[in-house]
């Protein structure tokens, strides 16, 4: 095997990598901060918190107060905007000099993006888009055991690192709930890492960027989710998604047919979400779509086919065309309002 | 200067054989996965990475290399892909690769892609629908020591440097890049629409073509770096994943009757006050 560069007994603490807009902390940080203050709790082990950017101190402060014990900053100009050859070689020596037992990453674009690379070069192991994570008191103390799915999300496996370090993973957005701001007082503490970057290994440029305004559905209380059967038509669904105050979700064939943005979608490939209620219309519901439905208190599928999967998915089943339910169901509601 | 900025792009796909995701199951006493009742396919990213490709050459010209490691029997998938455009094939087989995580996938193809010779650009799937990982691209990227791009949208070369311009997707939209050549990218699933077999082709490419395969020995790999022994992670266990248990309860009668159950229902579960 590949020799570790870090010795498992001079690898200590459970590390986050907070992923940022500059302004605040991404969704998925908070949510491994949790994690990780649990983790961390049960095991004896510390939390630290890494933050990488330019000009980060504001951020720096709020990261302080989600149960971190300690917040690492790595600032740089050239950390200004995510590039993977800049971001790589600065989170490596952080890691080098800190020596981390464990390192997680959210499995957004750019921490999978970072993470894949990072494993390679520390010549450890990377288990990708876990949905679950536990660590292990006893014997080999202090192992991470990370949950993935595979397979559209019908199977699922435990990974283990054993021999290298740090254990590093990825987790899939939405399946821990994000860590609340402590009072004043029970902050963790701050340090500098000084990292150098050599602008000649910087290998891509950021022309330009457009972010939209990011809709985040597995904070949904309630999802009103669409499939093949909406035929392109949302317009029912948003109805009556708000007269329910409810978010629209949808299945992959909606995203890739174009009828909706991708940050409603879904799924295996989409977001995993826990909503009280969902109304699932016109998705027949094969595995790779339940998995983002599997967390959710109540299901309501409609669907036209009586042969429908996602009707074993499913609470209360109405074996319907949803242009024919939906629109009663709109008006039923707005008159009890 | 380099001839390829004149002479076309060299692209190398990778490209993986994957089983059919709802034909794979556990095996409750092994604890492994059992996918010999699986029908295999090409992973379907894997698709729009080749016709990424093909674009690419139809507008600069160059030639198209297609990357593959795993059992004798992905041959045959090689050579649909050379039926569809590529011009050569290669398949990475030996029993001291099984049993690889990424880490030791990533160093086989690095390897791989170092006999094929020169190239400019690797395509890659952005993940494979088995494991899912999406780490191939940016692992491969390290171990050849290029630039990489990961979630591409849209590529295209910038004439006369060694340059391409890349859309990536971002949470909630997506960044423009101008990246140095070689590099690593991975694609998107479903950008664009994988051409068809190319008729005219067939014959060479199911018959005549030679399908490079090469083992340990070709490649000169570490022993230690390859397959399971040069794995840090490992499997400590599978299951299939248990389907909730739903109510399953029917709702019947006309659309309205339906309707003011549901009605009912959600005022309940929403909390939504009612009339």
């Amino acid at each position: 095997m590949a020799a570790s560069l870090i010795r498992p007994e001079e690898a200590q603490r459970i590390w986050v990598w907070l992923e940022h807009d500059g302004t605040s902390l991404e969704g998925v940080s908070l949510e491994l901060l949790a994690k990780g203050r649990e983790l961390a709790d049960r095991s004896g082990e510390g939390l630290v918190g890494l933050l990488m950017g330019h000009e980060l101190d504001s951020l720096a402060d709020e990261a302080l107060g989600y149960g971190a014990d300690e917040i690492v900053v790595a600032e740089d100009p050239l950390l200004e905007v995510y590039t993977t050859d800049a971001w790589c070689d600065a989170a490596a020596q952080v890691v080098l000099e800190k020596k981390p037992n464990i390192l997680l990453f959210g499995a957004t674009p750019d921490g999978r993006d970072l993470a894949g690379r990072l494993a390679v070069r520390l010549r450890t192991g990377l288990t990708a888009d876990c949905t679950d994570l536990e660590i292990k008191t006893d014997e080999p103390a202090l192992m991470l055991a990370a949950e993935v799915t595979g397979f559209g999300g019908g199977v699922a496996a435990i990974i283990a690192c054993k021999e290298n370090r740090p254990q590093m993973a990825t987790v899939r957005p939405g399946v821990f709930r994000p860590a609340l701001r402590r009072s004043h007082g029970e902050e963790g503490v701050q340090s500098r890492c000084p990292v150098r970057i050599d602008p000649g290994r910087v290998r891509t440029r950021v022309l330009e960027r457009r972010i939209g305004e990011a809709v985040d559905i597995t904070k949904a209380e309630a999802l009103v989710v669409g499939g093949r059967g909406v035929k392109g038509d949302f317009g029912l669904l948003e109805t009556l998604a708000g007269l329910l105050g409810a978010e629209l979700g949808a299945s992959r064939v909606a995203v890739d047919e174009g009828w909706i943005e991708k940050d409603r979608m879904i799924g295996q490939t989409g977001s995993v979400t826990r909503p009280k209620v969902a109304i699932v219309c016109g998705v027949s519901g094969a595995m790779q779509f339940t998995v983002g439905i599997m967390e959710a208190d109540t299901v309501v599928a409609i669907n036209s086919d009586p042969e429908a999967p996602i009707f074993e998915s499913a609470d209360y089943c109405v074996v319907d065309d949803l242009f024919s339910i939906l629109p009663p169901l709109i008006r039923e509601l707005e008159n009890s309002r | 200067m380099n001839p390829a900025s004149n002479n076309g792009l060299r692209t190398i796909v990778c490209l993986k054989v994957v089983p059919r995701p709802e034909e794979v199951r556990v095996d409750a006493e092994t604890m492994t996965l059992d996918r010999a009742g699986a029908q295999s396919f090409i992973n379907p990213p894997d698709l729009n990475a080749l016709e990424t490709a093909l674009k690419l050459k139809d507008a600069c010209g160059g030639e198209v290399s297609i990357l593959s490691m795993g059992p004798p029997f992905f041959e045959p998938y090689l050579r649909l892909a050379l039926a569809v455009g590529a011009d050569r094939a290669f398949l990475l087989s030996d029993r001291a690769f099984g049993g690889a995580d990424t880490l030791a996938t990533t160093y086989t193809l690095a390897k791989g892609v170092e006999k094929i010779g020169a190239f400019d650009l690797v395509l890659c799937g952005e993940e494979s629908l088995d494991g899912a990982t999406a780490q191939v691209p940016p692992g491969l990227a390290e171990w050849l020591d290029v630039a990489q791009v990961t979630c591409a949208l849209e590529i295209e070369k910038v004439p006369g440097k060694r340059e391409m311009r890349v859309q990536r997707e971002l949470k909630g939209g997506s960044e423009t890049l101008s990246v140095d050549l070689p590099a690593v990218v991975s694609v998107k699933a479903n950008v664009n629409e994988p051409r068809f077999i190319d008729y005219d082709r067939m014959e060479w490419a199911l018959q005549e073509a030679p399908v490079g395969v090469w083992g340990a020995g070709d490649l000169a790999t570490d022993p230690e770096l390859t397959g399971l022994a040069g794995s840090p992670t490992t499997v400590a266990g599978v299951r299939q994943v248990a389907t909730p248990d739903r109510r399953r309860k029917h709702l019947s009668g006309s659309a309205g009757e339906i309707a003011r159950a549901l009605a009912d229902l959600l005022r309940t579960q929403t909390g939504s006050r009612g009339g």
